[in-house]
C-alpha cells in the first residue's frame, strides 16, 4: 500500500464531532469486532492476532498474541489484563490522544483482550496527569455498562467483564510492567525480577497480561479487517532473519520538538524519520537544519542527520546504534542546540526517574548527570567523556545489573550522543564555555 | 475525630470491591485524601492503614515514593501548576518558562507562595509534547503556554 493514499486507521475517527461518544462509535461500526469476537473460542481470537503479526506499541515490541499464549493452558481462578496507560516516555503523546478523541475504541480492544485472555477483571493504569483521558474514558466506561458492554453477560454471549480505571502518581517507573504491578497493587513501583514473567505470576500473584494502550486499539481493526489487512502494511519479516517477526500494521508518530507542525501522525510502520520532518512535520523550524533526531522516546539515543533516512520500523533504529524503535516519538533537534545540553536533560531525567532499586541505576544516573553539570559550569575534563561512557556502558539489563530497562533508557542516550557527536563534546570542555542557559541551571 | 471526611470513607469503600486485596486501595485512598487537604497528614495515614488493615509504614513508604503525594509538614497550595522541563519542551522554552515562573513568584520548583495560594512543580513528561511548553494546573492539561498564559491560568478563581 502506498503511503499516499493510506487512510488513518486509529486516527480515524479523530476529529469527528462527538468522537467520544458510544453513539458516534457505534454509527462507525464500533463493537462489530466485538460481536465477531465474542461469537469465536478464545484462543481462534489469539489466533487472529497472533497470525496478525501485532507486536506491541509501548516500547518493547513484544508479539502480543504469543505474549497472552504465555498464560498457563490450565488456569483456575482469575486472570488479570492491565492495561498501559502509564505513557511517559519523553516525546510520547500517542496514548493520551487516543483516549482522549476516541476512547471506545480503546476499551473495545481491551474487551476482546481480556476474552482472548480470559480475564474478567482488567484494570487500566493510567498516568495521573491525564485527566481529560480519566473523564473521557470514566464516561465510556459508564455508557458500556448501561448498554451491556461491560458487566454480566457481555452481548448475551454469557461473558463476564469488570474494568477499572486505577490513577497513576506521576513516577515514570510505573511504565515498566511490574513496576505498574507493583504500584496497582499499592505498593512503590520497584519492578520485580524476572522470572517469573507476568504471564505466570503478575498482580496479585496471579497470571497477568500487561498491554499497551495503542495496542489495544490495534486489535478491533485486525478482529475486523483479518490479519492479512494488518499485515498488507508495514515491513514484512526479513526472510534471511528466522528471529524477526517483522513490523506490521499503522503505527502512531508523535513528532515535537524543532519541526514548524508538531503533531501525532498516523502511517504505515517503516516511514523514515526525514519524511515525517519534511512531508508531515512541516519540515525543521526557522530554516535549520537537524542535527540530531531521536527515532522513538528519549531512552532510544540520537540519530544524525546523515541517518534519518533510516526506516522507522522495528529494526531500523537499531541499525544505526539507537536502542530501538521503542515509541515511535520523534523529538528534532536543531543545529543551534547544544549536544551537551540535550544529553544533561536526558541524564537529569533519567537520575530523577530511577525508582532507585538497583544501585548501578541510582548511582549511575545521578553521577552522569553530576558530571554533566560540571562540564555545563565550565569546569569538566576531557576524561569526563570517558567516565560517563563507562557509565553507559555498565548500567542496565543488557550489561546485566539491573533488574529492569530504565537504565538501559538512561545509557542509550549518553552512548549515542558521545558516539556520534564526541568532537562537540570535547571542543565544549577545551573552550571552557559554559550554558548559555541560565535557566537550565535552574534543576533541582 | 476522624480525619477521613466521610466522603474520603465512601470512595475507599467503593474501591474496595474492585481489587483482590484491601492494599491496592492505598493509591485510590491517597488521592482522595490529598485532594480534599492538600496533604496525607500523620493522622490520614494511619487511618488509611487501619481501613486497609496494613502497618502505617506501609502507607507512608508508598506516599513517599510518589512525588506526588505531600506529606503534612509540606501542604499544597490552592493550585498546584506542574511545568514540563523534559526534552520536548526543553527544546522550546519549558526550562525558561519553570525559571520565569519561579521568578515571578518568589519560590523554587516544589515551593508554595506564601499567601498559599499557588504551588510550582516542574515536571518530567507530561504527555504533550505537541504543544511544547506544556504545563499541568491539577490534572488539565495547557498547550504552548507564554508566561502570561500560566499567570492568568494562576490568577483564574477556583473552580469549584
Amino acid at each position: 500500500m502506498s503511503q499516499t493514499e493510506f487512510k488513518p486507521v486509529l486516527l480515524g475517527r479523530v476529529g469527528k464531532p462527538d468522537s467520544q461518544s458510544l453513539a458516534s462509535y457505534r454509527a462507525d461500526g464500533g463493537y462489530e469486532a466485538l460481536a465477531k469476537a465474542l461469537k469465536m473460542t478464545n484462543t481462534e481470537v489469539i489466533d487472529v492476532v497472533k497470525n496478525s503479526g501485532l507486536r506491541g506499541r509501548g516500547g518493547a515490541g513484544f508479539p502480543t498474541g504469543l505474549k497472552w499464549t504465555f498464560l498457563p493452558k490450565d488456569i483456575t481462578g482469575p486472570v488479570y489484563l492491565c492495561v498501559n496507560g502509564d505513557e511517559s516516555e519523553p516525546g510520547t503523546f500517542n496514548n493520551r490522544v487516543l483516549i482522549e478523541e476516541d476512547p471506545h475504541q480503546v476499551l473495545e480492544g481491551i474487551v476482546i483482550s481480556s476474552f482472548a485472555t480470559r480475564t474478567t477483571t482488567a484494570y487500566f493504569y493510567l498516568r495521573y496527569e491525564y485527566g481529560k483521558c480519566y473523564r473521557a474514558l470514566k464516561q465510556a466506561i459508564d455508557e458500556m455498562y448501561a448498554n451491556n458492554l461491560l458487566g454480566k453477560n457481555i452481548l448475551g454471549s454469557g461473558y463476564d467483564l469488570d474494568i477499572y480505571l486505577h490513577r497513576g502518581a506521576c513516577a515514570y517507573i510505573c511504565g515498566e510492567e511490574t513496576g505498574l504491578i507493583e504500584s496497582l497493587e499499592g505498593k512503590r513501583a520497584w519492578p520485580r525480577i524476572k522470572p517469573p514473567f507476568p504471564a505466570i505470576e503478575g498482580a496479585f500473584r496471579r497470571p497477568t497480561v500487561v498491554n499497551n494502550v495503542e495496542t489495544m486499539a490495534c486489535i478491533p481493526h485486525i478482529l475486523k479487517h483479518g490479519p492479512e489487512w494488518f499485515q498488507s502494511m508495514g515491513i514484512p519479516k526479513d526472510p534471511n532473519n528466522p528471529r524477526d517477526a517483522g513490523s506490521y500494521g499503522p503505527k502512531l508518530y508523535c513528532i515535537s520538538g524543532h519541526v514548524n507542525k508538531p503533531g501525532l501522525v498516523e502511517l504505515p510502520m517503516g516511514v523514515t524519520a526525514r519524511e515525517l520532518i519534511d512531508k508531515h512535520a512541516g519540515g525543521v523550524w526557522k530554516g535549520r537544519t537537524a542535527k540530531a533526531v531521536i527515532p522513538g522516546g528519549l531512552s532510544m539515543g540520537f540519530m544524525t542527520n546523515a541517518e534519518l533516512d533510516t526506516p522507522l520500523d522495528f529494526n531500523g533504529p537499531g541499525r544505526v546504534g539507537c536502542l530501538g524503535l521503542g515509541t515511535a516519538a520523534v523529538v528534532v533537534i536543531d543545529d543551534h542546540t547544544s549536544m551537551v545540553d540535550v544529553l544533561y536533560n536526558s541524564c537529569r531525567f533519567y537520575a530523577h526517574e530511577s525508582c532507585g532499586q538497583c544501585t548501578p541505576c541510582r548511582e549511575g544516573t545521578a553521577w552522569s548527570t553530576k558530571i554533566l553539570e560540571r562540564i555545563r559550569q565550565g569546569k569538566g575534563k576531557l576524561s569526563d567523556i570517558d567516565l560517563l561512557m563507562e557509565i553507559s556502558n555498565s548500567i542496565g539489563v543488557m550489561p546485566g545489573t539491573t533488574i529492569c530497562g530504565l537504565a538501559d533508557g538512561a545509557a542509550w542516550p549518553i552512548k549515542t550522543a558521545i558516539n556520534k557527536y564526541r568532537s562537540e563534546f570535547e571542543e565544549y570542555i577545551k573552550s571552557g564555555r559554559r550554558s548559555e542557559s541560565a535557566a537550565l541551571a535552574h534543576s533541582h | 475525630m476522624s480525619e477521613l471526611s466521610q466522603n474520603a470513607k465512601q470512595v475507599i469503600a467503593e474501591h474496595l470491591p474492585r481489587y483482590p486485596n484491601k492494599q491496592a486501595v492505598t493509591l485510590p485512598a491517597l488521592h482522595v485524601v490529598q485532594q480534599e487537604k492538600g496533604c496525607v497528614s500523620n493522622k490520614a495515614m494511619r487511618e488509611i492503614a487501619e481501613i486497609l488493615e496494613l502497618s502505617p509504614a506501609q502507607i507512608l513508604d508508598t506516599a513517599t515514593f510518589y512525588g506526588f503525594f505531600r506529606t503534612e509538614d509540606n501542604p499544597l497550595g490552592q493550585k498546584r501548576i506542574w511545568v514540563c522541563r523534559s526534552i520536548s519542551c526543553m527544546l522550546r522554552g519549558g526550562e525558561e518558562l519553570l525559571a520565569a515562573l519561579c521568578e515571578k513568584y518568589g519560590i523554587a520548583p516544589g515551593e508554595t507562595t506564601p499567601d498559599g495560594k499557588l504551588t510550582i512543580e516542574l515536571a518530567e513528561c507530561l504527555g504533550a509534547c505537541d504543544g511544547a511548553p506544556c504545563i499541568l494546573l491539577e490534572d488539565e492539561l495547557h498547550l504552548r503556554c507564554s508566561l502570561e498564559d500560566v499567570e492568568r491560568l494562576a490568577n483564574e478563581p477556583l473552580k469549584k
